[in-house]
């Protein structure tokens, strides 16, 4: 595939991100202005909480898209930086295999931290 | 060929005179690298969960340490430039906030004119978010 194809679906994947990551952040970061803001969610962070959302079956599918995404956009990015410093050939194609290898091991025990607490 | 103006790795800091806007990617760059280091202990640590619920305590436990508290608002910061930031490169690359393309003829009309104003609002507006983080992270309970 064309190198700006791979361009245009970090891009895509950046604004997904927008939205899911800045719902994960405030949900789990910003607790008590949601308190100010009349939202109570509790613990989020507790053992209990964590295993509860685990279970709900649209929590961990959205877990696993917003995974391959994060994964990729950040992984893209890493790579047009280390890019710009390598002249040969020989060495972008090892670095995109690293990355990418790097990338698969990451979203592969994520995925099965994410259906084991589901499945429990 | 003129071999003074290869500057490799050291010209991604100072090249010459730079505009807010070149600040502002080097800062995009330090702060995905951050958050690609982040993600990947991330995606470590919250497997902690499979262990059981001591091991997932103890790790929150840590987690909720001075230092890591003050990493967790470092984290929080980086990601709020990397996104505003990233959203106005989206924005630029779709040709946005840029004026009208017009032939180089004197008097050169440059696009930074149309677009410094944009930055300088996303600047308030970041300022704004971190500022809220931090009430959030260092003073509200909970």
């Amino acid at each position: 595939m064309r190198e700006s194809v791979w361009w245009t679906v970090s891009i895509a994947c950046a604004l997904v991100m927008v939205l899911l990551l800045s719902l994960h952040m405030g949900i789990m970061h910003l607790a008590g202005l949601l308190n100010a803001l009349g939202l109570n969610l509790g613990d989020v962070r507790s053992f209990s909480a964590v295993v509860a959302r685990g279970k709900n079956p649209v929590q961990m599918v959205v877990y696993v898209i917003f995974l391959a995404v994060a994964l990729y956009h950040g992984l893209y990015g890493l790579r047009g930086i280390l890019l710009e410093v390598t002249r040969s050939r020989r060495w972008e194609v090892t670095i995109t295999g690293l990355l990418f290898l790097a990338g698969a091991l990451a979203f592969v025990y994520g995925t099965y931290v994410t259906v084991k607490t589901f499945t429990g | 060929m003129n071999r003074s103006d290869r500057l490799g790795i050291k010209g991604w800091v100072w090249a010459g005179r730079f505009g807010v806007e070149r600040y502002f990617y080097t800062l995009h760059r330090i702060t995905g690298i951050g958050l690609v280091i982040y993600l990947f202990l991330h995606i470590y640590e919250t497997g902690a969960r499979l262990q059981g619920r001591e091991a997932w305590e103890a790790t929150m436990a840590l987690f909720r340490t001075p230092l890591f508290v003050f990493l967790e608002y470092v984290l929080f910061v980086g990601f709020i430039f990397h996104a505003v930031n990233g959203l106005r490169l989206i924005f630029t690359e779709l040709g946005y906030a840029l004026g009208r393309p017009t032939r180089p003829v004197y008097p050169y009309r440059t696009s930074v004119l149309r677009h410094r104003p944009v930055v300088y609002v996303l600047m308030v507006l970041m300022a704004l978010l971190i500022v809220l983080a931090g009430v959030d992270i260092f003073l509200l309970p909970g």
